[in-house]
């Protein structure tokens, strides 16, 4: 009562009193964001202080001196020109392309192994989709590390010496040194195929761009894929025939102890191949089978009642929707290979890890730099690879009304 | 009266074992020839294990030398002399007991924790995140209570496996929550901070983490002070793991109705209060299996601690694959395949209770 006796009678209500200002939110939230930065400044400062005085010590360069110093070290596969001659900036560059090769390799071998499991999974065979099952199961609940480990030593490393290796369809060859391909040898007037090639697929691509619009203009359907395939394969063919077939191939053969010529695919890069495309195909192939599964049933049922085929019922209505829900965790999938590709330290294999963060840093001892430089590279290939993925996503988002 | 004609049964080929092969395997031609290649490839593969781990294996030995012979498949002596170094590494042989008493320790908190019938949860959770934690690193380090200390060097194999797992997850869980909500959060520089952490961890790879914490660490130091191998790279795990953690729980957050938020604060509770009593338990519930992947995820990543000189399970395999008394054709293959079950067991059981857990969560859900 005495709370009413106060008010002085009946009139408008007096606003409530501002609260204190300890009490005041926006006053709070300042005062705790003030104090985050504080230590984290605080943090930073100490830790380069540390750094500094550390690295004056052990008498550490700082800075990227470094980088066109000669590297003296070999790397048993580069793409690019690389001899122990070569300075450290070319040693960053051949590691770099080494990763970049092994992550496109394997992001093309597990997306199309993926999808067959994913796809395997559902399958309405009861053989077929617990096989699915039990190697999505397997897999994916081991480390990639021991699969590494396991493909490398335990397989690769097994294998008969050169004189005892397998011989392999198509004149290649496997043993313990790796896998010897015949090398295609192009021929005089061989550019005019490739010409041609090229030509075929900028083609097929306009071809494909034309009878898209015809057909939403005028509903009338045009036979793509015969066109596409015929501009592609049949155009060079024809110009590789009429030129008189100017491509031969150089076969790998046993001369000495080692097979000369061909070419020749580390067992290091092939174990890093084998183990990562698998690996993540077991991921893959889960997001495939929730993707699959996320479509609604009716789409199905109204495929088979317009009476669309098993497998047109996957490829025009069940696959296009599934994707939308595929290519999110798909695009990370592709990224933790790419990072995940860097184990290849622990198989001998000369990524950009093993050469750049693993040599260069043990030789220049120029630990920041080299590791601010790693981040950076990973961080890069990242943000590549989710740009194109998200521009992909919207190209094939549901175009609502 | 219209006498009813019994019930006719359905063809012989529609029911029963026949009507099932017809439905499931031989329902079409394609399906018949990949039944053909599917039964292939489980023939190949059954009878290929069976031929390399029992009848063609080594079952008795004392070096690499008794497992060489053509078409010699596994090794097993090779496993059962190095046993004990695969599970405790080189801790000292007569204080192993108290490894095996904190396995008992962990499982006596642990399995009635994870049966929902068992009452006493709350006394059970105290034991396991304040009494547990304590004991076990007492009775592993040593040095009080006249147990000799034990340098963390010592420690190998699964014990290190174990304990970089659970104190990764332990570790973990608490910062991926206050990073999930930081990202979340209205102050702009706590959400900042929170985003450049989150992207900064998760766009690099675990392995170069490691390599940060064992040659950048020590930089960042003052000059003296050093702090255990095994300690950086928990810490970098757990860190590497809560930026992980906390992308799943933004997603459970996410998640929760904008209702729930305003009711808390209709009702006056705190930041804190309204996070932990209202918030929190139905976010966490809903992405419990992403929580658990992580956690799969961070067993499995355990096994990279190798690659900076700590010996896991698979370092430890790894580590007498070299054991010229033991050098074999076979030998790498059956030290794999050893640690391979390990991690499988662990992993394989960790999937199977989330998905106990959702079912069980998913019944209550149901009115």
């Amino acid at each position: 009562m005495t709370a009413t006796t106060n008010r002085p009678g009946p009139g408008p209500i007096s606003p409530p009193a501002k609260p204190n200002l300890l009490y005041r939110p926006e006053f709070r939230q300042a005062v705790y964001q003030i104090l985050l930065a504080a230590c984290l400044i605080f943090a930073f400062w100490t830790i380069a202080s540390n750094v500094s005085d550390n690295l004056a010590r052990q008498n550490i360069a700082s800075g990227f001196g470094f980088w066109n110093r000669t590297a003296g070290f070999d790397i048993s596969q580069s793409l690019i020109a690389y001899s122990n001659q070569s300075t450290y900036g070319q040693a960053f560059w051949a590691g770099l392309l080494n990763t970049l090769l092994v992550a496109a390799i394997g992001i093309v071998f597990a997306t199309i192994l993926g999808f067959l499991v994913g796809i395997g999974r559902l399958s309405s065979n009861w053989l077929i989709a617990r096989i699915c099952g039990a190697y999505v199961e397997i897999l994916r609940n081991l480390p990639l590390l021991l699969q590494l480990f396991f493909w490398y030593f335990a397989v690769l490393k097994n294998l008969p010496g050169p004189r005892q290796s397998f011989s392999l369809p198509l004149g290649a060859s496997l043993n313990v040194r790796g896998l010897y391909l015949p090398a295609p040898v192009p021929g005089p007037g061989f550019r005019a195929v490739l010409i041609a090639l090229a030509i075929g697929v900028v083609a097929s691509f306009a071809v494909a761009i034309w009878a898209k619009r015809r057909q939403r203009e005028t509903g009338e359907r045009f036979p793509v894929l015969w066109t596409t395939l015929a501009l592609i394969l049949l155009l060079p063919g024809a110009v590789y025939i009429a030129l008189g077939q100017p491509l031969s191939f150089e076969y790998p053969a046993l001369r000495g102890f080692n097979f000369q010529g061909g070419i020749a695919i580390q067992p290091e890069l092939m174990a890093l191949v084998v183990g990562l495309s698998t690996y993540t195909a077991s991921f893959i192939a889960e997001i495939v089978r929730a993707g699959i599964a996320g479509v609604p049933r009716g789409q199905r049922e109204a495929a088979n009642a317009v009476g669309l085929s098993k497998g047109l019922t996957m490829r025009l209505v069940i696959l296009p929707q599934a994707l939308r829900i595929i290519i999110p965790p798909l695009t990370s999938q592709y990224l933790n290979l790419a990072k995940n590709s860097s184990l290849a330290v622990a198989i001998g294999y000369p990524d950009f890890v093993s050469v750049f963060t693993g040599t260069v840093l043990n030789q220049t001892g120029q630990a920041v730099e080299v590791i601010l430089l790693t981040m950076l590279v990973f961080l890069t290939i990242s943000l590549i690879t989710s740009a194109f993925m998200n521009w992909f996503n919207k190209h094939i988002a549901l175009v609502e009304r | 009266m219209t006498s009813t004609t019994s019930e006719m049964r359905p063809p012989r080929s529609e029911v029963g074992v026949i009507g099932w092969l017809r439905k499931n395997l031989f329902s079409s031609p394609t399906n018949a020839i990949l039944t053909i290649v599917g039964i292939w490839i489980i023939w190949s593969a059954v009878s290929g294990v069976a031929h390399w781990a029992f009848a063609n294996a080594t079952w008795d030995g004392t070096s690499g030398k008794d497992c060489t012979w053509p078409g010699a498949g596994a090794c097993w002596p090779f496993i059962e002399a190095k046993f004990s170094q695969f599970m405790y590494g080189r801790y000292p042989e007569p204080q192993r007991w108290r490894v095996d008493l904190t396995y008992v320790l962990a499982v006596v908190g642990l399995v009635p924790l994870m049966i929902p019938r068992v009452p006493g949860k709350l006394f059970n959770t105290i034991y396991m995140i304040v009494f547990f934690p304590v004991a076990a690193f007492l009775l592993l380090s040593g040095g009080y209570f006249g147990l000799p200390y034990v340098p963390t060097e010592l420690w190998g194999g699964l014990l290190v496996t174990l304990v970089v797992a659970s104190v990764g997850i332990a570790g973990a869980f608490p910062l991926g929550i206050l990073l999930a909500l930081g990202r979340r959060s209205r102050m702009p520089i706590v959400r900042w901070v929170s985003v450049a952490f989150i992207e900064l961890v998760r766009g690099v790879p675990l392995i170069t983490v490691l390599f940060m914490a064992s040659v950048m660490l020590p930089l960042f130091l003052p000059e003296g002070m050093t702090i255990d191998k095994l300690m950086r790279a928990l810490i970098m795990v757990a860190l590497f793991a809560a930026a992980y953690l906390a992308e799943v729980i933004r997603g459970g957050l996410q998640a929760i109705p904008r209702g729930q938020f305003e009711a808390a604060d209709a009702l006056g509770l705190t930041y804190a209060q309204k996070m932990g009593l209202i918030v929190l338990p139905q976010a966490l519930k809903l992405v419990i299996p992403g929580i658990v992947n992580t956690f799969i995820g961070l067993f499995k990543d355990t096994s990279l601690v190798l690659i900076i000189g700590i010996f896991d399970v698979l370092g430890i395999v790894q580590l007498n694959q070299t054991d010229a008394n033991w050098f074999s054709p076979s030998t790498a293959m059956t030290g794999y395949v050893f640690a391979g079950l390990v991690f499988w067991i662990f992993c394989f059981g960790m999937s199977r209770y989330s998905l106990f857990i959702e079912r069980r969560l998913a019944e209550s859900d149901r009115r």
